[in-house]
């Protein structure tokens, strides 16, 4: 499908959703209320069968934060971008892993990175990060360590 | 994490493999589950080798941050390097010039079969065959001293800037090539006689690690894992990149979904690549070698995204752009990180025995699973 009538068919499944122009791909913002369901129909419906997702990120933007789904179709080979805005004190978004099984790992590495916490999610623990880590989530913008130089 | 060595109250026999571990390849902690010689969870714990190659990118300008890739996936740095710079020059919008782009393939294939020599040696020494890790040295040094002449360094080549390539290739880079592709066509046939037909291998590859084309989606498998399962995955062919849609060649697939057709499919692939190298290294356009840029690189603001095949699958670099000097945000969707994570699943059920011809199957580099 092109980028027009993937726009139609997601605003019939969701009309709350907005959408970005001037990307590679379809960037679609939604509420992270809305994720759950969502994700469950783009997964579900027969003519979007979304997949493979390829690619699960978060970006500090200082006032918030934008958890960032890369997600494509091994059937129909299109791809769309799903961002949802989080709060930046206590940011909480529903779990993908029972969708897409990569988001297992995806999202414990988002977790411990930017400290987002995902609900009902099977196994929410430290991946990369040592055991009894303390202090702030590392990729987040006002993180400083002074021991371990990263700042350049 | 050490406190959990022993027993489960089931009874379950808890055992770690790594984080020093002949067979990880790398600084991988496994902690493993068992029942008896049963295998009921295998749990990775990574960060050993992670040194949020992310976060430093953030600091570092559109013309740095390239070679900083090579240590991700340091058996597919040129690869590495080369989506990074189709990152910027997609932002950019760059014109590459056709030299630079055919030189780059180039050195794509040659990596690739590096790669995947080293993981040939190194598996068969994993499932106890010496032998193997000789003869794949062999012909892997043959395209180090190819590396080592034209970019000038064998491991981490940093060879690529945006724009184009970082100097013109050594004069005798073709002929050097063409000494390696005879070689590489003499030998290849002592793989199959080695390993590839010895009935010991198969009996422990056949059947062992079975991962469902379903699953291997699920996972977000790429690379000849999933290949191994049937999934159509090459980006080479599926979104080709500097002139890849040009060139004759096949995407490799077996459909038996375990350990032997993941070798198989590495296997197979290295001929790819031979084929590949043959259409090109005659052809090499004359011209620049770099197109014109300007010292100073800004990415307009914006989301960037470009996906590479690498030697063990899809590496994705997503640039998050506010206009300046350096990146907002960087993202590496490595390959090795999703492929990890089928672990689990492909090994419950199956002999801890098993355990070793699965990882090797995976070709598992641990920084580029760590970052």
């Amino acid at each position: 499908m092109t980028s027009e009538e993937l726009k139609i068919t997601i605003t019939e499944l969701l009309p709350t959703a907005s959408f970005e122009e001037g990307g590679e791909w379809l960037n679609i913002n939604i509420d992270p209320t809305d994720w759950q369901l969502f994700a469950q129909q783009l997964r579900t419906n027969e003519s979007l069968y979304f997949d493979y997702l390829f690619c699960v990120t978060c970006i500090d933007w200082k006032t918030h934060l934008t958890m960032v789904y890369h997600l494509s179709s091994t059937k129909f080979r299109h791809n769309i971008v799903v961002k949802s805005k989080l709060d930046k004190v206590n940011p909480v978004i529903e779990t993908a892993c029972s969708i897409w099984r990569t988001a297992n790992f995806h999202e414990r590495e988002v977790y411990e990175m930017f400290g987002v916490h995902f609900n009902n999610h099977p196994d929410l623990r430290l991946l990369i990060l040592p055991d009894g880590w303390e202090g702030k989530n590392p990729l987040l913008k006002d993180f400083e360590d002074p021991i371990n130089m990263i700042k350049l | 994490m050490v406190e959990e060595i022993g027993t489960t109250t089931e009874g379950d026999l808890i055992i770690n493999v790594g984080p020093q571990h002949p067979a990880t390849h790398g600084v991988l902690h496994l902690l493993i589950t068992l029942n008896g010689e049963t295998i009921k969870k295998v749990e990775p714990h990574l960060g050993y080798i992670h040194r949020s190659i992310e976060k430093m990118c953030e600091s570092l300008t559109y013309r740095q941050f390239i070679y900083v890739t090579s240590r991700m996936d340091y058996l597919s740095s040129h690869i590495n390097n080369h989506g990074c710079t189709l990152c910027v020059e997609k932002g950019l919008q760059i014109e590459v010039p056709p030299r630079a782009k055919v030189i780059r393939i180039l050195l794509d294939e040659l990596t690739r079969i590096a790669s995947h020599e080293l993981w040939w040696g190194a598996m068969a020494m994993d499932l106890g065959a010496f032998t193997p890790f000789f003869h794949a040295f062999r012909e892997r040094e043959a395209i180090n001293e190819i590396m080592e002449e034209t970019c000038g360094a064998r491991l981490t080549m940093n060879y690529i800037v945006p724009g184009g390539l970082m100097q013109d290739i050594h004069p005798n880079f073709q002929k050097k090539v063409k000494e390696f592709i005879s070689l590489y066509k003499l030998k290849i046939g002592e793989y199959a006689e080695l390993v590839t037909g010895n009935i010991i291998f198969q009996n422990r590859m056949k059947g062992v690690g079975y991962l469902s084309p379903e699953d291997a989606v699920s996972f977000g498998c790429t690379g000849p894992t999933a290949r191994g399962s049937g999934v159509s995955c090459d980006i080479r062919k599926l979104y080709p990149y500097d002139g890849y849609d040009n060139l004759q060649f096949d995407e490799v697939l077996e459909t038996a979904g375990d350990s032997f057709a993941r070798y198989m499919v590495r296997i197979r692939e290295m001929n790819e690549s031979i084929r590949i190298i043959e259409q090109l290294i005659d052809t090499i356009p004359d011209g620049d070698f770099v197109a014109k840029t300007k010292v100073v690189l800004k990415l307009p603001k914006g989301e960037f995204y470009t996906r590479v095949e690498t030697a063990r699958g899809e590496l994705g670099i997503f640039i998050v752009s506010e206009g300046g000097t350096t990146p907002y945000r960087i993202k590496f969707r490595s390959p090795g990180f999703s492929n990890l994570s089928a672990l689990d699943h492909m090994a419950r059920g199956s002999k801890l025995g098993d355990m070793v011809a699965m990882m090797g199957t995976l070709d598992l580099v641990i920084p580029d699973i760590d970052r």
